[in-house]
């Protein structure tokens, strides 16, 4: 089935679409048919940058196995960051 | 007839036609080259976009003696984009808007009467979301026939898919009330959404409003099994349907 589950999110970072990099602005997930991938479902993630047309966009089409691994090792990786490193880059102060 | 002389050719192309609130909207239209009077059927792709196995489907319309046409649903959205990317932007808005499908079939449907061979005839068959679709539109528009492929939440409950919310989408149990024309139904027997049930239910309805419905279901298909580059393709079910289609357009469309 087609199935509209569908979760939107805000994206700060840069990705690689047919065009070369440029700047990310929002996030899809969903878990539908594919456009390529060889198999009845998939999780898709587009990575897009509105603003700069619809073509702005980084797509994946994941089976669910690999969609998991791939969100546990995103987990993983950021556990074993230095807590440190997490943290927003602080304010210019003045000297 | 001569030996040079083409016979059931047909042009395929892409085209501009008037949809939702009179926006130009792009469409993929399969045109008969005879010009005896000939019915028209409107193909509605499914919800990852305007592909070319759908566009396939409307060529093979055109071999079955129809003009055929698909709006792009989601030119609205991002108009000129390629269809992958016009289906992640709709997704991303929240997916098809129902008076906006209306509003585009209906003027899919404008499209074909104005042909210069059109019967006047015109029905609608749309394939997994666009099942739901096809159902929707008939019951919104004066159609001739409507096919509904396994489309997902006709009848069920939508509010939750293993626990998960449906966004944008609701069933059409108030709708079937004014179901226009006749429908046939093409299931599959191990599809969940649509389920045995949901089939049920709808054919419990319709024949309560005194609607013509054709349900059949195949049994070792599930969903989508007409898609030929998929693994749920099922050939024997796409054959048979495809034949059931040919019949149910050749009476209601003649």
């Amino acid at each position: 089935m087609c199935t509209y589950i569908t979760e939107n999110i805000d994206v700060t970072g840069s990705g690689k679409g047919a065009e070369g990099w440029f700047a990310l602005t929002e996030g899809t997930v969903y878990f539908d048919h594919p456009v390529h991938a060889d198999a009845e479902h998939t999780l898709n993630i587009d990575l897009r940058n509105p603003g700069r047309g619809p073509g702005a966009r980084v797509a994946v089409e994941l089976t669910a196995d690999a969609a998991r691994a791939l969100a546990e090792a995103i987990l993983k990786t950021l556990d074993a960051v230095p807590a440190d490193l997490l943290e927003p880059p602080a304010p210019a102060r003045a000297a | 007839m001569s030996e040079a002389t083409l016979t059931g050719a047909f042009t395929s192309g892409t085209v501009m036609i008037s949809g939702h609130g009179g926006a130009s909207i792009e469409a993929y239209t399969s045109q008969v080259a005879d010009p005896a009077p000939r019915g028209g059927v409107v193909v509605i792709h499914h919800l990852p976009g305007y592909d070319d196995a759908t566009k396939e489907i409307v060529r093979r319309f055109g071999h079955l003696g129809y003009n055929a046409v698909m709006p792009n649903l989601y030119w609205h959205d991002a108009p000129g984009a390629a269809p992958d990317d016009a289906a992640a932007a709709g997704r991303a808005k929240g997916g098809i808007p129902d008076d906006r499908l209306v509003g585009d079939v209906a003027g899919a449907a404008e499209y074909l009467r104005a042909l210069p061979n059109s019967n006047g005839k015109v029905g609608v068959i749309g394939y997994c979301s666009g099942g739901r679709q096809s159902v929707l539109a008939a019951c919104s528009l004066p159609l001739d026939a409507a096919v509904d492929c396994y489309g997902a939440f006709v009848t069920g409950d939508p509010s939750s898919v293993q626990g998960h919310p449906m966004r944008n989408i609701t069933a059409l149990y108030d709708k079937l009330p004014d179901l226009h024309c006749p429908l046939l139904g093409l299931f599959g027997a191990d599809d969940h959404y649509p389920s045995p049930e949901h089939v049920e239910e709808l054919e419990q309805l319709l024949a309560k409003y005194g609607k013509s419905f054709e349900p059949h279901s195949y049994e070792g298909a599930g969903h989508a099994f007409f898609m030929v580059e998929r693994p749920a393709f099922r050939p024997e079910a796409a054959k048979d349907g495809w034949e059931r289609i040919a019949a149910f357009f050749g009476k209601h469309l003649s």
